[in-house]
């Protein structure tokens, strides 16, 4: 762990930022968790809880946004502090859009209830890629959490399983509609649940490329970076 | 990135140094205050030196323009290769060392002569220049300066009239009167305001391209600002040398990271 700062308060303002961070990861995962048992189960109450729970993400992203404005311009923050806020800023923005994904599964459950429209086994069809995503969005927050650079690396290179998998639900889904197209209706809702899924991979997969900045000082954003490190590693 | 500045100082190839600091050591009477410093300070770039108060930084400076000579018991050893030449060695004309590489200091020493007298005096020294010549290098050295325009109607009041950021632009308007290689700024801006501060460090970005500048300074933004490299000193020891950009975002030491964040002590 790094040494204090000479400047007691800042040690507090980054310990404050630091744990809003994991507040705010901990209620997207959990939004993302009851969104799919929702999607399971037809659970409309659920559906609202996460709605409910992505106004308090969203505020968690304002205010986080706010602390880290101040911390510039009071400590001009540099070296591995400066990275560590600028992927700060970064990460906030991923966890508020993966509270948004959650939100649309959990809107296209309660849609699909008061439609009567469930005529696939649409749970057991994304069954697989949501399980995927939900492992990768809990070891990412972990790996934030610890700055575990190598389990960031691991992580980055399986979020490819996730966007393969959501082509073969894709090629599924078209499937059953041509098959039948009364099961239009209710595998368009499947897909974008599947979608939002696989988005949340991605946004998991971001927060891994923040950790690897924070600790190794690189910026591997639209590099190859993963595949090259676990070939590397052998 | 830099982690051995002596391995790296000695042999990497690169840019042009001017200056080629080696294995050297600075003594107060019985004090070391710097050990086996190995540097080599670019063309026509600005290095910053920074650390805590007491870390050799000002030392070194001084010993680039053999300015230590001028007080007893303080002694330098090693080498430190100025155009090929180690300025450390006995029987070097300082006066002509110090013409070429010119010391601008934090508190601003104007001459308690005119403005345009305080320009003058080190050029007669050196240059026989006739009235117009001598006018067009005041006039030249205080544009260098971004003092001109203040100034230009009042050349003959005493250089002791301007503001604290004035007489400091007076200073480096002297300093680069003569003609100098090097600029060396000893935390030349940490007596001013800001304003005078921003002036100081955009003069020195004009600057950087005819002149090759050593700058120590307190204030870790304006080195992130203002220079090429960076030196980390500590204890009288050069602990990191490397670009700014990496020392800034991703030095390589962990005690040069505690010190630029502020995880000190």
């Amino acid at each position: 762990m790094p040494s204090e700062h000479s400047s007691k308060q800042y040690d507090l303002d980054l310990e404050q930022i630091r744990s809003k961070v994991l507040l705010m990861g901990g209620l997207v995962e959990s939004q993302f968790h009851d969104a799919l048992e929702c999607f399971r189960h037809g659970d409309v109450d659920r559906a609202g809880r996460v709605m409910q729970a992505d106004e308090q993400v969203n505020r968690l992203e304002v205010t986080l946004d706010d602390a880290c404005s101040h911390l510039i311009v009071r400590r001009q923050p540099a070296a591995n502090d400066l990275r560590t806020v600028m992927a700060t800023i970064k990460v906030i923005t991923d966890l508020e859009r993966i509270g948004d994904e959650a939100t649309k599964i959990a809107r296209a459950a309660r849609s699909m209830q008061e439609r009567g429209v469930v005529s696939i086994n649409h749970y057991e069809t994304v069954r697989v890629i949501a399980d995927s995503a939900g492992a990768l969005l809990h070891d990412a927050l972990d790996s934030f959490a610890r700055l575990d650079a190598q389990q960031a690396t691991r992580l980055i290179a399986q979020d490819k399983a996730v966007d393969h998998e959501f082509r073969s639900i894709m090629r599924n889904l078209i499937t059953f509609m041509m098959e039948d197209p009364r099961t239009i209706s209710s595998a368009l809702e499947t897909l974008w649940v599947a979608k939002a899924v696989e988005r949340i991979g991605d946004h998991a997969k971001n927060i891994a490329e923040y950790v690897i900045y924070v600790v190794e000082g690189k910026d591997i954003r639209h590099t190859d970076y993963a595949s090259t490190a676990q070939s590397a590693q052998g | 990135m830099i982690s051995n500045p002596s391995a790296a100082a000695s042999h990497a190839p690169g840019p042009k140094a001017t200056i080629e600091i080696s294995n050297l050591d600075f003594y107060y009477g019985g004090f070391q205050g710097l050990k086996n410093i190995n540097l080599r300070i670019h063309d026509k770039k600005v290095t910053a030196f920074i650390g805590p108060s007491g870390c050799g930084k000002s030392t070194l400076l001084r010993t680039l323009n053999r300015m230590y000579d001028l007080y007893p018991g303080q002694r330098a050893e090693g080498q430190i290769l100025y155009n090929g030449r180690n300025i450390l060695e006995p029987g070097l004309d300082v006066n002509m060392l110090r013409a070429r590489v010119g010391m601008v200091f934090q508190k601003p020493t104007p001459f308690p002569m005119s403005v345009y007298d305080n320009i003058a005096f080190g050029v007669r020294l050196y240059e026989n220049l006739s009235r117009g010549e001598m006018d067009e290098r005041v006039e030249w050295a205080l544009n260098k300066a971004a003092l001109w325009t203040e100034v230009k109607d009042k050349l003959n009041k005493s250089g002791l009239s301007l503001s604290g950021g004035q007489q400091q632009r007076l200073c480096i308007a002297r300093g680069v009167a003569v003609k100098p290689e090097v600029l060396l700024l000893d935390e030349p801006t940490s007596a001013l305001d800001p304003i005078s501060t921003a002036k100081i460090e955009e003069l020195i970005s004009e600057l950087k391209g005819e002149y090759t500048i050593a700058i120590v300074t307190h204030n870790m933004q304006q080195a992130a600002r203002c220079s090429d490299y960076t030196a980390y000193m500590y204890l009288g020891e050069l602990v990191e040398f490397g670009e700014t950009d990496q020392i800034f975002m991703n030095p390589g030491r962990r005690e040069t990271q505690d010190y630029i964040t502020g995880r000190f002590g």
